[in-house]
């Protein structure tokens, strides 16, 4: 089709350029010696001021990690990671003595955040969300703070709910990830640099968003996110993260660990739009993104509900999960992974039933274009004990080109005999007919392209934030350019 | 308007059109009738641009412009239509939102700024009742679950937003009921005008009753083996494509 070539050439000659936010920042930084060892945890541990009990627990967490081997499961193609090659701790210098205003941030930070659309500045700050932005290793700014704090709500860097609030952190962290529970996790435990910490009182209704903005700017830099939320009883809470990173030629490593508690009644919404640098084309440079997210239904009742839209990372290696363990509690999952070119996912959920008349459900959907990889991996396990369980996953792919790939790996592991399990799947390529009927409208290829996928992936955007749906959307349609021929 | 010289196209080798001759000017309608194979959709198709189809020989000049060299787009954002016979199922994507998105694509590539929100929602309301399209009907997912008559509907609605200069309805009669058809020719009639020109492709006098075209073509095997007024179409209707084409040859 001369409209195919054609668009394809255009997005050659753009080169990279269609990932707008892979410009970098210079600044001066504080960055911890290269490489990993026990000097560079207690070096982390001490930029933070960081109690003793937390310095144990990374330095254990430390210990867990030199034992652990590197998780081997996914469909994945991970080159070594020469983990001594990598700094851990990357903080502009300008943040040492932490700012007390906005007024004091180093302007070129607050430019950053500008030009990706996230002003920091009060008189600009998005209308009905608070953000925390994280640089590199440290937290640089929570808005809102001031009316989230009048509720009761704590919302703030995880560096400072350690300074500030250590009962809640020491009480719930490593409380649903376990330090031990594979080589990633117990990296993150031990040189985690910063994320958020949220905690809803009981019975309150968190009346914005609450939003995470992660940037990567230093060069070779790991990020070790460490987000940690708490639902108390009867409360309610939406949060999102976004992330994005520089293009460099280099792989950066991104390990996050992500931990949720809902205690009875509860609901906590996390909903991530990741749009990490993919890496070029020929698959050069971009982020390896390894994330543990998991949230716990500790209570009855209680509801956990993850919606992820990922786009961007060279790799991405995500199972966000749910235990139900309160009676009657429910999980839910909703994914689109989207790679093109060289880009490799392997993501799925994990429903694990403990809890009576519990529910969860999957819909999941992978777009696969260019040479790109995509696998679905999913497990829902029914415990014994958990009678009248139900679940229902649908997990659905679709093929751009012919050079790509989709994988479908349901495990089903049912020990209930009253329980009711239900999975279905598809995978088609797309549609040519559907393709020239919407350009002989006046669309263009790729907007055609766009707008056929966003169809495809309808159920999963509808659950995100109306804020940031209408940005999914765009992402969808620009992660797909030049994918058609 | 529309000038096709000497086209042959063939698909995967087989020849389908052999020598067709068709000059379509403003403000005229034109209808284009024949049997099963003969080539009529190829012709839709091949004016549109979908892919697939080889041009062995021939010309199609297109207001001025050589309308071989454009992209599907190109063609349909200078205002060539196609009324397709069988529409396309869009899940996930709401009506009136592809709606919406094809009138903004025409209006980029025209310059204009996208259409207002306000005054997009009155003209497809008021168009959309016309129809007999509900508002609830612009809600739901393009094409998907629509009967026959529904989707056929849909199309004409397309082609009164977006108002094109060349409009090819390929065999937009087929499977509507009496009612259906009345509406459907309605909306085509109240689109006609001086400044844009139909090719109506039909095997059915029936439809030609409602939309009256100014001239009448039989195609057999993938040339035009006859063309006449709108007696031509009545005297097809009496004797036959078999019997007109033994005339013609």
């Amino acid at each position: 089709m001369a409209a195919t070539e054609q668009t394809i050439k255009q997005v050659n000659s753009l080169g990279n350029s269609e990932y707008k936010y892979g410009f970098s920042t210079e600044l001066d930084e504080i960055k911890a010696p290269k490489g990993l060892s026990e000097e560079t945890v207690r070096f982390i541990s001490a930029q933070k001021n960081e109690p003793d009990w937390m310095l144990d627990w990374r330095l254990n967490a430390f210990k867990v990690f030199n034992k652990l081997p590197k998780p081997n499961w996914a469909k994945l193609n991970i080159p070594d990671i020469d983990y001594q090659d990598y700094y851990y701790y990357s903080s502009p210098k300008s943040l040492k003595d932490k700012p007390k205003s906005l007024d004091e941030i180093d302007p070129e930070i607050l430019k950053t955040y500008e030009k990706l659309g996230i002003p920091l500045k009060e008189q600009k700050i998005l209308s009905g969300v608070a953000v925390d932005a994280v640089f590199d290793s440290v937290s640089v700014a929570t808005t809102y703070k001031k009316q989230l704090n009048d509720l009761g709500i704590i919302f703030c860097s995880i560096s400072e709910a350690i300074q500030e609030h250590p009962d809640l952190v020491k009480k719930y962290i490593g409380s649903v990830i376990p330090v031990s529970d594979h080589s990633f996790a117990a990296l993150n435990s031990a040189v985690f640099t910063d994320g958020s910490f949220v905690y809803i009182p009981e019975g309150v209704r968190c009346p914005v968003e609450l939003s995470t903005y992660f940037r990567i700017n230093a060069i070779n830099t790991g990020q070790f996110e460490r987000t940690l939320i708490i639902a108390d009883k009867n409360s309610y809470v939406s949060y999102l993260e976004g992330c994005t990173a520089p293009m460099r030629d280099e792989n950066q490593l991104h390990a996050a660990n992500v931990e949720l508690i809902a205690l009875d009644n509860a609901e906590i919404k996390y909903s991530t739009v990741q749009n990490w640098y993919p890496g070029d084309r020929e698959g050069k440079g971009g982020i390896y993104n390894f994330v543990t997210k998991r949230g716990v239904c500790r209570g009855n009742s209680s509801k956990i509900s993850w919606t992820q839209v990922e786009t961007g990372s060279a790799i991405t290696w995500k199972y966000p999960s749910c235990i139900l363990q309160g009676d009657n509690s429910k999980g839910e999952f909703y994914s689109v992974a989207i790679t093109n070119n060289k880009q490799q996912a392997d993501t799925g959920t994990k429903m694990i039933h403990l809890g009576k008349n519990t529910s969860s459900k999957i819909i999941s959907k992978g777009i696969s274009a260019g040479k790109a990889q995509n696998t679905y991996r999913g497990l829902v396990s029914i415990n014994s004990r958990a009678s009248n369980s139900r679940n229902f996953t649908q997990c659905d792919s679709l093929l751009i080109g012919n050079k790509c790939g989709a994988h479908t790996v349901p495990y089903i592991e049912s020990s209930n005999a009253d329980s009711i399990i239900e999975h279905e799947a598809t995978t088609s390529k797309i549609n040519e007919d559907q393709l020239f009927y919407c350009m002989q409208r006046g669309l263009n290829s790729e907007d055609a392209v766009g707008l056929i996928v966003n169809g495809f992936c309808k159920e999963v955007l509808q659950h995100l934030p109306m804020e940031f749906a209408v940005e999914a959307q765009k992402l969808v349609a620009i992660s797909l350019e030049g994918s058609v021929g | 308007m529309l000038k096709i010289d000497n086209l042959h196209v063939s698909i995967e080798g087989k020849q389908i059109i052999k020598g067709l001759n068709l000059t379509i000017n403003k403000g005229e309608v034109h209808a284009l009738m024949g049997p099963n194979g003969s080539g009529k959709s190829t012709l839709s198709y091949v004016l549109s641009g979908k892919e697939g189809y080889e041009i062995d020989k021939g010309a199609i000049e297109y207001n001025g412009k050589n309308l071989l060299d454009l992209d599907v787009d190109e063609r349909a954002n200078l205002g060539l239509f196609l009324a397709f016979q069988y529409p396309m199922e869009i899940p996930g994507v709401q009506t009136s939102f592809f709606l919406k998105t094809a009138i903004n694509s025409k209006r980029k590539f025209l310059g204009l700024p996208e259409v207002d929100a306000l005054e997009f929602a009155k003209l497809i309301r008021s168009q959309a009742e016309d129809l007999g399209i509900s508002s609830e009907m612009l809600k739901r997912d393009l094409n998907v679950n629509y009967s026959g008559g529904e989707k056929k509907k849909q199309e004409i609605l397309q082609m009164s937003i977006l108002k094109p200069d060349m409009a090819i309805l390929d065999e937009t009669d087929s499977g509507l009921d009496i009612d259906a058809l009345r509406i459907v020719s309605e909306g085509v009639n109240k689109l006609r005008s001086k400044q844009n020109s139909f090719l109506v492709i039909t095997h059915y006098q029936r439809l030609l009753n409602y939309i009256k075209p100014d001239y009448v073509h039989i195609i057999a095997d993938g040339r035009i083996v006859k063309s006449g007024d709108f007696t031509l179409a009545l005297e097809l209707e009496e004797k036959g494509y078999e019997d007109i084409s033994k005339i013609a040859s």
